[in-house]
């Protein structure tokens, strides 16, 4: 069932890959996720919903942002080494340009008290980009009760109790894994 | 050079420490570039963090922004290397092993396993930046407008990214 999906979706060329990547890392204004996903889930289809959010879900576990560590292992899916080191320079170049323009730009003007407002609407408008695409990514997923549960534990510890991430991730990681396995067990069994 | 080594240590070490991305090693970051090296103050620290958010791109290139205050187009490289390439091998590491163990019959529920893991973070922090965000009635309609949007159309985020952007500018 999954290597059908992995059939269907048409590998991009190197090229593509690198572009879709510049353009990840050049909308990625208020946080590069829900860009990401957009691109290559809706946009180029590169990925189903599925596959991308598994491949998310083992950039989580790993230490460095979870986008960044996607953009090496579908690279290396794709591309290998070459895929790796074209889909990630794709996505850091942009805004590293970017921020040697703002860095020499701090240096020489400091803060604009005129840019204030502006960036208050941006930020609150990026808020609500990131929790709709959450709620898209679960919707299309569809997990059982007992992970959306674990989601949601997520959710809480983050964003109420504001735990530490590495522990967030040291307890519910190993717990969706095993509640994920049981029902595939159940299911075979 | 030494300089430029003591960042490169700096941000490597960070590097492998940035499990969940980077606002798990904010305090650590600020620890090591404020209170051990002394290469910038609390309120440097707190602009240039701020600076890294007004750029797009993942929030862990904050490391950039803080090796160009640092040393200049060099700090940059170096921190921007740290910062990157061990966590990059550690991921590039992990695809091989999914390739390697595709054909068990275990490893795509597993993997599916750490989704809920990686979309509630996702939730997560869009909250966590609501709270931030929301400081009046006119950035919580933006909020609410910006999230029903991405959730239930196609179109590119970027209109309401800019539309918020007009709004704040209009009325805040």
């Amino acid at each position: 069932m999954a290597k059908e999906g992995e059939a269907e979706a048409p590998i991009p060329g190197k090229i593509e890959l690198f572009l879709g990547y510049v353009k990840i890392g050049l909308l990625g204004f208020g946080g590069v996720g829900p860009w990401s996903r957009h691109v290559i889930v809706e946009e180029r289809k590169w990925l189903s919903e599925r596959d991308y959010a598994e491949v998310l879900g083992l950039g989580q576990i790993l230490p460095g942002p979870n986008v960044g560590n996607a953009s090496v292992m579908i690279g290396r899916r794709f591309h290998g080494l070459a895929g790796s080191l074209i889909a990630t320079a794709g996505l850091y170049i942009g805004p590293l340009c970017i921020l040697i323009a703002l860095s020499i730009l701090y240096e020489l003007y400091g803060t604009r008290p005129g840019v204030a407002p502006f960036m208050q609407g941006v930020a609150a408008a990026a808020a609500g980009m990131v929790i709709g695409t959450a709620i898209k990514m679960g919707q299309n997923l569809r997990p059982p009760p007992e992970l959306i549960v674990v989601g949601l534990l997520a959710v809480a510890g983050a964003a109420f109790l504001r735990l530490p991430l590495p522990l967030i991730v040291v307890v519910l990681a190993p717990l969706g894994v095993f509640l994920s396995l049981r029902r595939s067990w159940k299911r075979a069994a | 050079m030494t300089l430029l080594l003591q960042i490169l240590l700096a941000f490597g070490t960070l590097s492998l420490l940035a499990i969940g991305g980077a606002n798990a090693v904010l305090p650590e970051m600020h620890r090591l570039v404020v209170d051990v090296h002394g290469w910038m103050d609390d309120a440097t620290f707190s602009q240039l963090f701020a600076l890294a958010q007004a750029a797009p791109g993942p929030n862990i290139l904050a490391a950039s922004v803080m090796g160009w205050h640092i040393a200049g187009g060099a700090g940059m490289a170096m921190a921007t290397i740290g910062m990157l390439l061990p966590a990059a091998i550690l991921a590039y590491g992990m695809q091989g092993l999914t390739q390697r163990l595709r054909g068990n019959t275990w490893l795509k529920p597993a993997q599916f396993g750490l989704v809920p893991l990686a979309v509630g973070l996702i939730a997560g922090s869009g909250v966590i930046m609501a709270q931030a965000a929301g400081t009046n009635w006119l950035s919580f309609v933006i909020i609410a407008v910006s999230t029903v949007f991405v959730w239930r159309t196609k179109y590119s985020p970027l209109w309401v990214l800019a539309g918020g952007g007009a709004l704040g500018l209009l009325l805040l």
